[in-house]
């Protein structure tokens, strides 16, 4: 920070710039505010207000969440994010370690060739209608697998990975083979340990990312909605204006239909919700993970 | 005598310099002391190979008129007659107009707003104001783009908040903003600066806090005020940085958020908001014209990867920082 003489002008700059700073924090937290509170408010008159929403309106309501809560897509769209987000974690982690740790072996002669040989996917790449090709004639289109397996590493990672294991000493990797360690061994409970918080940054921004993920499935579910990630459902929910929600709502409360808008915020807050608590907790993991990233290795 | 001496002689170790000849002896060697690793390597070698170079030949469909039930090898060659096609097509020059208004915006807008804000954070005295600010302004990169689309749509419908808001600065009455052409590139880069710039500071705000005291102590005792300490030693510092980012953002500059294109346009609006990438996503999957939409891409890649080069290089000539 610099160093300042209190002039006037400095004062009325820091007032400023306060002000500036609380108007950040406005921003950001009054769409979700308006978002929740009017999911709870009168249906009639969230459609007749015409400002931001700052506490519920009229009667408090529950019609919009229990409409929601009683659509299968929601559900389905929950098991399936859930699913996506603990397989990829599974299924990048290992292999992020496993590449990290090969790249930083000093004593594997071409790891340098194998390093190239992925970097230069950075560089760059065949582009949205091979890839799918790829994976369609791979007879993955509307699997699972669709969405696991082709973004299953990113370079970026690896080399993140490759750094932070490269500062460990090699002197623990010789004493823990002259104790008879195989590679995994040495791999899984020395090298990874000692490398968690880097492990946890990785994993934190792979979760979130696969919990907002909608575009890979968007591309390689054409068919199947039965494995449609959360933000699929979302997307028909807020964007394509689907009905298939609203159809079925009628049985459960009286002029449904009126909830139409209140369906939408409470939908944004039950996908929400959770990033929003765990944010919280994990955030300083991003700002460090951040670093990471900018620190080339 | 010393013939037979030479012949008994084995290498035990790698032969450096042996060039081409040198590789089958030095790969054994290395394969025989890291055979796991070898092994390791193997499916995540496929796995590269199948997802990402794999998808590199495929680019040849970009030269064919590609019909699935003839597949690659069978499809007819047309050499550049896709991309003659594009580039004669009444959508080529709107689509690079597009592509690229997007692109400098983004450049001219949203990059140095993060930088902005990072250097206002950095003059907050009271830590904990500072601190919680920060972390509130991180929040909204955490929402997933279809909830942000979701909010964006809501708030510019007629009658949404956005909206009126708008219509009362404008005088004018209520709209659908997004169904008015000229809307889009506002509510997309604004929402982009939105969804960003406390994110985005992270990494300034960490570069400046770095940035050594003595040099502020010295300049205050020249009489330099404020602003006179940003210009010459706060923005130098951070310069380095500044640079990096710059270059990283400019190589993906045609790489415009196209999945947020996509949730936010309609063919009302495709005029100003159609981009080459959400383009290629029409053709190719939802008409299944693969050689054009192939085309398309590979045009996009190029482009891309060109314009990352030359300000790679030209960051060099000018500054001494660089990517590579």
């Amino acid at each position: 920070m610099m160093v300042v003489k209190k002039t006037v002008g400095s004062r009325i700059f820091n007032l400023f710039n306060t002000l500036f700073m609380l108007f950040m924090i406005v921003i950001c937290v009054v769409p979700i505010l308006h978002v929740f509170w009017a999911s709870i408010s009168d249906p009639a008159l969230v459609q007749k207000s015409s400002g931001i929403i700052l506490y519920p309106l009229g009667k408090v309501s529950t019609g919009a969440y229990k409409i929601i809560l009683n659509y299968k897509g929601i559900w389905t769209g929950y098991k399936n994010t859930l699913f996506y987000v603990v397989a990829q974690c599974l299924i990048t982690g290992v292999l992020t370690v496993v590449a990290g740790y090969i790249m930083s072996r000093k004593r594997f002669r071409y790891r340098n060739v194998i390093m190239a040989f992925m970097a230069f996917t950075m560089l760059f790449n065949g582009g949205m209608i091979p890839t799918f090709m790829v994976v369609r004639s791979l007879k993955m289109l509307d699997t699972y697998w669709a969405l696991l397996i082709p973004g299953a590493m990113s370079v970026f990672n690896v080399i993140i990975m490759r750094t932070a294991i490269q500062g460990i000493p090699d002197s623990l990797e010789e004493s823990a083979r002259m104790d008879g360690a195989g590679e995994f061994t040495v791999m899984f409970k020395i090298i990874l340990p000692l490398c968690k918080a880097t492990f946890a940054v990785i994993i934190l921004f792979t979760a979130v990312g696969k919990w907002n993920a909608w575009f890979d499935a968007l591309l390689y579910l054409p068919q199947d909605k039965s494995k449609y990630p959360l933000q699929m459902y979302m997307r028909e929910i807020l964007v394509t204006a689907s009905t298939d929600m609203m159809n079925n709502a009628g049985d459960l409360i009286e002029s449904a239909q009126l909830y139409k808008t209140l369906v939408k915020y409470g939908s944004i807050v039950v996908s929400t919700v959770p990033i929003l608590c765990i944010y919280p907790f994990v955030q300083k993991y991003f700002v460090t993970g951040v670093m990471i990233g900018s620190v080339k290795g | 005598m010393k013939e037979k001496k030479e012949k008994k002689q084995k290498v035990i170790g790698y032969i450096e310099h042996g060039g081409i000849k040198a590789l089958p002896h030095n790969l054994a060697l290395d394969f025989k002391r890291n055979k796991v690793i070898y092994f390791l390597c193997i499916p995540i070698i496929v796995w590269y190979i199948i997802f990402h170079y794999v998808p590199m030949a495929g680019i040849v469909m970009a030269f064919e008129k590609f019909k699935p039930a003839l597949g690659i090898f069978r499809s007819k060659w047309i050499g550049f007659g896709n991309f003659v096609e594009f580039f004669k097509g009444p959508y080529f020059l709107r689509l690079l107009r597009n592509t690229a208004a997007l692109g400098i915006l983004d450049i001219i807008f949203g990059f140095p707003a993060p930088i902005i804000f990072a250097l206002l954070l950095n003059e907050v005295k009271n830590i904990k104001f500072k601190k919680v600010t920060q972390t509130i302004s991180y929040m909204p990169y955490f929402i997933s783009m279809v909830v942000v689309a979701g909010i964006i749509i809501d708030f510019t419908k007629s009658g949404g908040v956005i909206s009126n808001i708008v219509a009362t600065l404008r005088g004018t009455t209520p709209e659908n903003l997004l169904g008015n052409v000229n809307y889009f590139r506002p509510i997309f880069i604004l929402s982009g600066i939105w969804q960003g710039v406390g994110y985005g500071s992270i990494i300034y705000i960490a570069a400046l806090s770095s940035v050594d005291q003595e040099l502020y102590e010295a300049a205050v005792m020249d009489g330099a005020n404020r602003w006179k300490q940003t210009i010459h030693i706060t923005i130098p510092s951070i310069l380095p940085t500044i640079i990096m980012l710059l270059i990283m953002r400019m190589g993906s500059i045609l790489a415009v958020a196209s999945d947020k294109v996509l949730l936010l346009y309609s063919p009302g609006i495709y005029e100003k908001a159609d981009v080459i990438s959400t383009y290629v996503y029409r053709i190719g999957l939802e008409q299944a014209n693969y050689g054009l939409a192939s085309a398309v891409g590979l045009f996009n890649s190029i482009v891309g990867t060109v314009f990352l080069l030359t300000t790679n290089a030209i960051s060099k000539k000018l500054t001494e920082t660089s990517l590579f």
